[in-house]
């Protein structure tokens, strides 16, 4: 071994290749096989693109950081299940990009927080999240309720995002725009447009200002945040496949 | 160069750029971790909406593991390389391309992480615009190195060499393949990812846990491999443990990555693969500790002598912790608890600051004597001081976030006799105060022993010395370096 490991100390290039080719292999066997759909997300009816509005509010949610403490990956762990719902399933965050699982809990995940609570609750936590919660270490996020949302470019996102593999039709991007204010408003005359284009859309005024800032967007992603799938007609794992962390520990004691 | 007898003259400028911008890194990477280590204890210090957490903390990981990490892997790579080539660093200007151009990228990415400027994934965060730059520095830091190699005048490339190509190529590999994405517009730093959902996040991780076994593992083993050997003047310890345990290092490292993934929706072929992977990778990264460790076989006495020595065995024995503790966590039940909790901050920690950051501290007490031709550095007596003030910081902030983390996840989990959660989730974050406070005075102890660190090097630099009679000393050597400047 030591004799033919001399001839890789000798030549530099030939060094360099048979590192790129030993460090190659993992990742393409691991990463590879992903791209077969159809192992890799399960089928689950009602998993939509995010309207413009929610887009926006998923960019917010991206620039403010909010995955350095939220995550939004429920697992198939007892306790998991009954804080936050139904564990995660891959087809709810495939138009994601990025995925935003996160890997750290400071605060609570999200992956299911739309409709558990108000929007009046979500105006009054970001504006002073200790306000509602005397605890809690989140930062306040005042500055959102007072930006105009900029939806300019928000048809030139889609467009973008459609390269990428989000299935945007060309009617969306066009009123990409309408279909924004649309939704954070209740009396637009764009409404019936935005709900032939998006299923289940809740649309209001998320903030209950007169304008559509940047509260209403974040507001509106947090809000459809884990409702689009149709879950009762999933079918899950068999209660013996979830992992029951309490029995297994009951277990252990009854043993004792 | 018509004799190849005579001792080339090594480009050692580059070498004292980075290592000055090393240090003040550190100290910028170091006060960053602090401060948001208080904001997580009193909440009020977010301030305004462009120091609130979610922008600082990419700011401290990517200042401590970029900006301090890698420019103490640039100065070392291009010291230990000239020497262990015995030929003079490839390209002056281009190499000093890659130290403007990585300050460049450091300043742009930071900016951009203040004002929201973000591709929000961790230790990914810079938007196209500073990606594509850094490809072409890091691109200009891969020739430089194979050039150096290939003009090197020892028959063998030297196994410290091997790591830091094996982390140069694969950085760049990873670089690349995590971070294809379309901008909205050129004039837009905004950009969307090829990558989405599941594919993504195995990608993400993939690039993550390797910027973690190729920046701060293989690079920083490229720098034990040249500076134990080094400073306890002793060859390294086994060459067959070397060759072995390098390539099972980089085979094993790449499949590692989806124990960040456990129960998700990743499919669970690839969760127990990153797994299995990350149990197997605890052998070959003792490897690498038994292997610099007993390098001082017949020199332990050293220890007892050498403070800079001591810093860079303490870092391996970091290591040992570390790599015993990050297999453990891969295990799918252990990680049922461990994650999403301090506890992973931790293990990072002990990581970070044991490991990347005293090998480097050893490092630079090793490199500013030589660089700026002094024979000793200003203090020996601080040097000490700062490693047992720095491994105070260290264990209380390692044992503040086992405790945290540990007693956060079993309150998730804990049920009340009725069978429902015992637990709001507020009453877990309440639970974690006492263990902040901590933490801050782990950082804070860290952060004071690199400032002691900054004292010292500039009293090094400045020429001074703490015992008068090794000025004498030196004087003398200065004469002789003269004498040897006017026979060159």
């Amino acid at each position: 071994m030591l004799k033919h490991h001399e001839k890789l100390e000798k030549n530099s290039i030939f060094l360099l290749i048979c590192i790129v080719i030993v460090v190659s292999i993992g990742g393409l066997i691991e990463i590879l096989p992903l791209f077969k759909v159809e192992t890799t997300i399960e089928p689950v009816k009602g998993v939509r693109p995010y309207t413009p509005l929610e887009l926006a509010g998923y960019n917010v949610y991206l620039r403010e950081g909010c995955y350095n403490c939220h995550s939004q990956q429920i697992r198939p762990l007892r306790d998991e299940v009954e804080r936050y719902g139904h564990y995660s399933l891959a087809a709810e965050s495939m138009y994601d990009h990025p995925f935003q699982w996160g890997s750290k809990r400071t605060g609570p995940d999200l992956a299911r927080v739309g409709g558990k609570y108000s929007d009046e609750w979500h105006i009054e936590h970001m504006i002073k999240p200790q306000n509602l919660v005397p605890e809690s270490i989140m930062p306040p996020y005042p500055h959102l309720a007072e930006r105009i949302l900029d939806l300019s470019d928000i048809g030139t996102d889609m467009k973008v995002l459609r390269m990428v593999g989000v299935p945007y039709t060309d009617d969306m991007i066009t009123n990409a725009e309408s279909d924004a204010y649309a939704q954070a408003s209740v009396d637009s005359d764009n409404i019936d447009g935005l709900l032939d284009r998006y299923n289940k859309v809740n649309y209001r005024n998320f903030d209950n200002q007169g304008v559509t800032t940047e509260l209403d967007a974040l507001i509106a992603y947090l809000q459809v945040l884990g409702t689009m799938a149709e879950l009762q007609d999933y079918k899950p794992l068999k209660p013996g496949e979830l992992v029951d962390q309490v029995a297994d520990q009951k277990a252990e004691v009854s043993d004792d | 160069m018509t004799n190849t007898l005579d001792k080339p003259i090594y480009n050692d400028d580059i070498v004292k750029l980075f290592t000055l911008a090393t240090v003040f890194w550190g100290v910028v990477g170091f006060a960053a971790g602090v401060f948001i280590a208080l904001q997580m204890a009193f909440p009020a210090l977010n301030i305004g909406e462009y120091l609130t957490f979610g922008r600082l903390r990419p700011l401290h990981t990517s200042a401590v593991i970029f900006a301090f990490g890698g420019n103490a892997l640039f100065a070392t790579s291009y010291y230990s390389v000239q020497r262990t080539c015995r030929t003079r660093l490839w390209s002056d200007g281009l190499s000093k391309f890659t130290f403007w151009g990585y300050q460049f990228f450091i300043v742009i990415a930071a900016i951009g992480y203040v004002t929201g400027v973000t591709q929000a994934k961790e230790y990914a965060e810079p938007e196209w615009y500073a990606d594509l730059w850094l490809t072409i520095v890091w691109v200009a830091y891969l020739i430089i190195f194979l050039m150096t190699l290939k003009n090197r005048r020892e028959p063998h490339i030297y196994v410290g060499n091997w790591f830091f190509l094996a982390f140069i190529v694969t950085v760049a590999v990873l670089h690349l393949a995590n971070n294809v994405s379309i901008p909205v517009s050129l004039t837009d730093t905004k950009s969307y990812p090829l990558w989405g959902g599941v594919q993504s996040a195995l990608i993400q991780w993939w690039y993550g846990h390797n910027a973690v076994g190729f920046f701060l593992t293989a690079g920083f083993l490229g720098i034990m491999y040249y500076f134990v050997p080094k400073r306890a003047e002793r060859p390294v310890y086994s060459y067959r443990l070397s060759i072995l345990h390098f390539w099972s290092l980089i085979f094993i490292y790449i499949w590692a990555g989806p124990h960040h993934l456990h129960y998700t929706a990743l499919p669970d072929w690839a969760q127990t693969l990153g797994a299995t992977f990350s149990i197997m990778l605890w052998m070959p990264s003792w490897g690498g500790m038994i292997n610099g460790m007993m390098t001082l076989s017949g020199a332990w006495h050293k220890l007892r002598e050498d403070p800079v020595l001591r810093f860079m065995i303490i870092s391996l024995a970091f290591y040992g912790m570390s790599t015993f503790e990050g297999p453990l966590m891969s295990i799918k039940t252990v990680n049922a608890l461990s994650h999403y909790t301090d506890w992973t901050i931790g293990h990072v920690h002990s990581g970070a600051l044991g490991w990347v950051a005293f090998i480097t501290f050893g490092a630079v007490y090793h490199l500013v004597p030589a660089l700026w031709k002094r024979n000793e550095l200003y203090s020996m007596r601080l040097v000490n001081m700062h490693l047992w003030i720095a491994t105070t910081g260290i264990v209380l902030y390692i044992a503040a976030m086992w405790v945290s983390g540990i007693l956060q996840g079993l309150m998730w989990r804990k049920y009340d006799s009725m069978g429902f959660l015992e637990h709001s989730f507020v009453e877990t974050v309440m639970a974690m105060h006492p263990f902040y406070l901590i933490r801050v005075g782990g950082g804070l102890l860290f952060l004071i022993g690199a400032l002691i660190m900054v004292y010292n090097i500039y009293r090094t630099i400045k020429g001074d010395y703490e015992h008068a009679e090794i000025k004498t000393a030196d004087k003398k050597s200065d004469a002789t370096n003269t004498q040897e400047v006017a026979h060159a």
